[in-house]
C-alpha cells in the first residue's frame, strides 16, 4: 500500500477543509513563485521526466502535449482548457478534486498556464456539478483576493484569468475537440484532427486541453520533483492515481493509489472485498464503461496500469472500477451500458447513431432471450462497423465494452438465445438481410 | 440520441429581468471580444432559472438578439444538450441515476419509489404539480450509488425507504439535506477506512 505521505491527494475524504489557509498547510501555494522562475522547459522537462500520463482516459503523456505548444506567441493568443466534463460511468474522481482539492488544480493551471504561455484558462465543469462548480468558483474567488491569480499572479510576473464554463448534461462534451465547440457556444460535436489542438483548437487558437486531475499533480510533481513520481509505479506507467471502486463491493470508495496496484488488492483492502465473496466476482470493468470488460479468472493477477490492461484487450481509461458479481446479469449491464451510449451520441456520424441504438436493442433482446442465433454474430459486426469509422473515440467507446462481453461471454448469450433465424437461407433473399454481412461473404 | 421536443403551450413573451441581465452581463465578459456567443449556454441556464426551470422559445429568440448570433443557432444548442428543459418540470425536479455502476446497486429501486410517490411515468408532474422525475444518464457519483439529483442537489447512498422518506419531505415543501444517506464521509470506504488516518484523528 501507498505510503500517506506519497498520496498527492491529502484531502479527498475532506478531513481538513478547502480554503486556501489549510491548503498551504498541505503544501499548496508554497514557493509557487520559484518553481516558475525555474523557467518554462524547466517545468515541461520536470513533467516529462515523471512520465506523467494524462489521467482522462487516453493516457497521452502531459509533457509532450505541453511542447506541442507554438514556443513563441504570435498574433494568437494561448488557451489552457481543464476539462472537467467527468460523465464516464464508473468515474468520480474529478468530483472530489473539484470539491475538496480545489487550490491544487487552481495552481495547476497557473503552472501550466505559464508554460504553455496561456493568459486565459476555461475550467469546463459538467452542468450536473454545479454544487462542485459553486465550490471551485469560491475557491476562485479566494485566490483572486489572495492575488494568487489575476495580475501577476501569486508573484509570479504571470498573469492570469481562471473562468468556469458549465457544460450541459452531454456526454461528448468530454472529448476535446466537442468541448471546444461547446465552449464557443455551439452543439458538442467533435472536430476532425487534425488540426489539432495544441496549434487550431478554442476560437482557431493554440489551446491545450488537461484533465482535472493530470493538472492537480502537477504542482507535487514540480515541488517533489519528477524522479520522485517516476519512482512509483513502473517504467511508463508512474505516479500514483485516484481509482474510484464502484459496483458490488462492500465498500465502495475513492482511493488514491500508486499505478501497478493489483486490482485484488484494490477490491479487497480498500474496497473491503466483493459482495458475497471472491469467488462471487463474475466480472470487473477496469476503467470506465469505455473499457472492456474482464473475467474472474484474470482479475487475479491483473495490475492496474495503461499498459498491462492494454496487454489484456482492455484499458485503465479513467480508472473507474466497476465490479459486477454473479447475482448481476452480465448481459443486462452491458445493454444498460448500451443504452447509455445510444443515449449520448451526438449524432455527427452514421456509423455511430445508428449503431448505438442498434447494439442496444440487440442486447435488450439478448438478456431477455429474444434473439436469434445468427444476431450473436451480428452484433459482432455491428461493433467493428463502428470502431474505426467515426471522426471521435465514442465509437470505440460504445463498441469496446459490446466486444468485450462478446469475447469473455459468447456462450452465456448463445445459452440462452437459441432461437432459428426467422430468414433461414438468406442468401436468396438478399434486401431481408444485411447487406454487409453478405459481402463478408462474398469477398 | 436523445429526442428532445419544445412544450406545445409556449409563452408569447419573454425577457431577462434586471438582475438576470447582470449576471448575463458578467458572463458575457469572460470570453474574449466578439465571442459572445460562448455565453449562449450559461445564459440558457440563467433564462431556464428566471421561468420556472424550463426554456421557452420567446427566450431562446431574446438570447438570440442579445448575443447577436441566429435564432437557430440558439436552438441547436438547447435541444442538443439535455439538462435544458424544453417544457415545464416540478419545482422539484427529481433526476435518478440508472446506469449500471447505480443499476446494479439498485437504482431500480428507486425508481419504484418515484413512481409510487410522485407520478406513474417520467416527465409527468405530481397530483400537486410541484415534483416531477426522470431517469438519466450517470450523474458521477458512482462510489455512492444508488443516487439522484433534486434541483442542484446530490442525495448519496439510498434505497427505497430513504428515497421515499426525501419525497415525503419534498412534497411537503421542504428541502431535504443532501449528501450522503448512510451518515458516510464523502467518497471514503465506509467503515474500512485504512489511508490519511492521522489526518482523520487529527
Amino acid at each position: 500500500m501507498l505510503k500517506d505521505q506519497d498520496r498527492i491527494f491529502k484531502n479527498l475524504y475532506n478531513d481538513m477543509g478547502t480554503d486556501v489557509k489549510s491548503a498551504q498547510t498541505r503544501g499548496d501555494w508554497v514557493n509557487t513563485s520559484d518553481l516558475i522562475a525555474k523557467g518554462r522547459d524547466w517545468i515541461i522537462n520536470e513533467v516529462k521526466d515523471s512520465q506523467l500520463r494524462g489521467r482522462g482516459g487516453a493516457g497521452f503523456p502531459t509533457g509532450l502535449k505541453w511542447s506541442f505548444a507554438p514556443k513563441e506567441v504570435r498574433s494568437r493568443p494561448h488557451y489552457l482548457v481543464i476539462n472537467a466534463d467527468e460523465s464516464e460511468p464508473g468515474t468520480c474522481k474529478d468530483r472530489d478534486i473539484l470539491r475538496f482539492e480545489p487550490h491544487k488544480l487552481i495552481e495547476g493551471c497557473l503552472i501550466a498556464s505559464y508554460a504553455v504561455q496561456a493568459h486565459v484558462c476555461y475550467i469546463y465543469i459538467r452542468g450536473e456539478y454545479f454544487i462542485e462548480g459553486q465550490k471551485l468558483q469560491a475557491a476562485i474567488d479566494e485566490a483572486y483576493e489572495k492575488n494568487l491569480i489575476g495580475k501577476n499572479a501569486a508573484s509570479t510576473g504571470w498573469d492570469l484569468d481562471i473562468y468556469i464554463h458549465y457544460g450541459a448534461g452531454a456526454y461528448i462534451c468530454g472529448e476535446e475537440t466537442a468541448l471546444l465547440e461547446s465552449i464557443e457556444g455551439k452543439k458538442g460535436q467533435p472536430r476532425l484532427k487534425p488540426p489539432f489542438p495544441a496549434l487550431i483548437g478554442l476560437y482557431g487558437c493554440p489551446t491545450i486541453i488537461n484533465n482535472v486531475e493530470t493538472i492537480a499533480v502537477v504542482p507535487t510533481i514540480l515541488r517533489r520533483g519528477g524522479k520522485w513520481f517516476s519512482s512509483l509505479g513502473r517504467e511508463k506507467n508512474t505516479g500514483t492515481k485516484i481509482f474510484c471502486i464502484s459496483g458490488n463491493v462492500n465498500n465502495p470508495c475513492n482511493v488514491e493509489e500508486e499505478m501497478n496496484i493489483p486490482l485484488k488488492e484494490l477490491i479487497e483492502v480498500h474496497a473491503g472485498g466483493v459482495i458475497g465473496g471472491w469467488e462471487n466476482l463474475q466480472a470487473v470493468i477496469p476503467g470506465g464503461s469505455s473499457m472492456p470488460l474482464i473475467p474472474k479468472e484474470k482479475c487475479e493477477t491483473l495490475t492496474m496500469d495503461f499498459d498491462s490492461l492494454m496487454a489484456e484487450k482492455s484499458g485503465l481509461g479513467t480508472a473507474g472500477i466497476v465490479v459486477i458479481n454473479k447475482d448481476q446479469d452480465i448481459i443486462k449491464c452491458m445493454a444498460r451500458i448500451a443504452r447509455f451510449y445510444k443515449h449520448e451520441s451526438c449524432g455527427q456520424c452514421t456509423p455511430c447513431r445508428e449503431g448505438s441504438g442498434w447494439m442496444w436493442r440487440m442486447l435488450e433482446r439478448m438478456a431477455n432471450g429474444e434473439a436469434t442465433k445468427d444476431e450473436v454474430d451480428m452484433l459482432g459486426d455491428v461493433t467493428n462497423q463502428i470502431a474505426g469509422h467515426t471522426i471521435c473515440a465514442f465509437g470505440e467507446g460504445s463498441s469496446w465494452p459490446v466486444q468485450g462481453l462478446l469475447r469473455h461471454f459468447k456462450k452465456e448469450i448463445e445459452k440462452r438465445n437459441n432461437l432459428d433465424p426467422i430468414v433461414q437461407k438468406r442468401n436468396n433473399i438478399p434486401y431481408l438481410v444485411d447487406q454487409h454481412l453478405l459481402d463478408k461473404k462474398n469477398a | 440520441m436523445s429526442l428532445r421536443r419544445p412544450a406545445k403551450n409556449q409563452p408569447k413573451k419573454f425577457e431577462f429581468n434586471s438582475s438576470s441581465m447582470d449576471e448575463a452581463k458578467k458572463i458575457i465578459s469572460n470570453y474574449p471580444e466578439g465571442k459572445q456567443q460562448s455565453a449562449v449556454m450559461a445564459l440558457l441556464y440563467i433564462a431556464q432559472k428566471q421561468n420556472d426551470n424550463w426554456i421557452p422559445l420567446a427566450a431562446m429568440k431574446h438570447i438570440a438578439k442579445l448575443l447577436d448570433m441566429p435564432y437557430i443557432k440558439v436552438y441547436e444548442v438547447a435541444t442538443f444538450y439535455s439538462m435544458y428543459n424544453l417544457s415545464p418540470v416540478g419545482k422539484y425536479f427529481v433526476q435518478v441515476c440508472t446506469t449500471t455502476p447505480c443499476m446494479i446497486r439498485g437504482a431500480n429501486k428507486l425508481v419504484e419509489a418515484c413512481k409510487e410517490k410522485i407520478s406513474e411515468d417520467e416527465n409527468m408532474l405530481s397530483s400537486d404539480k410541484s415534483c416531477s422525475w426522470m431517469e438519466v444518464e450517470c450523474l458521477g457519483a458512482c462510489v455512492n450509488a444508488p443516487m439522484l439529483q433534486i434541483n442542484d442537489d446530490y442525495y448519496e447512498d439510498l434505497d427505497k425507504e430513504k428515497t421515499i422518506e426525501i419525497f415525503e419531505k419534498i412534497l411537503k415543501g421542504e428541502t431535504p439535506k443532501p449528501g450522503s444517506y448512510r451518515g458516510r464521509l464523502n467518497t471514503e470506504p465506509e467503515n474500512n477506512r485504512k489511508t490519511l488516518m492521522d489526518v482523520k484523528n487529527a
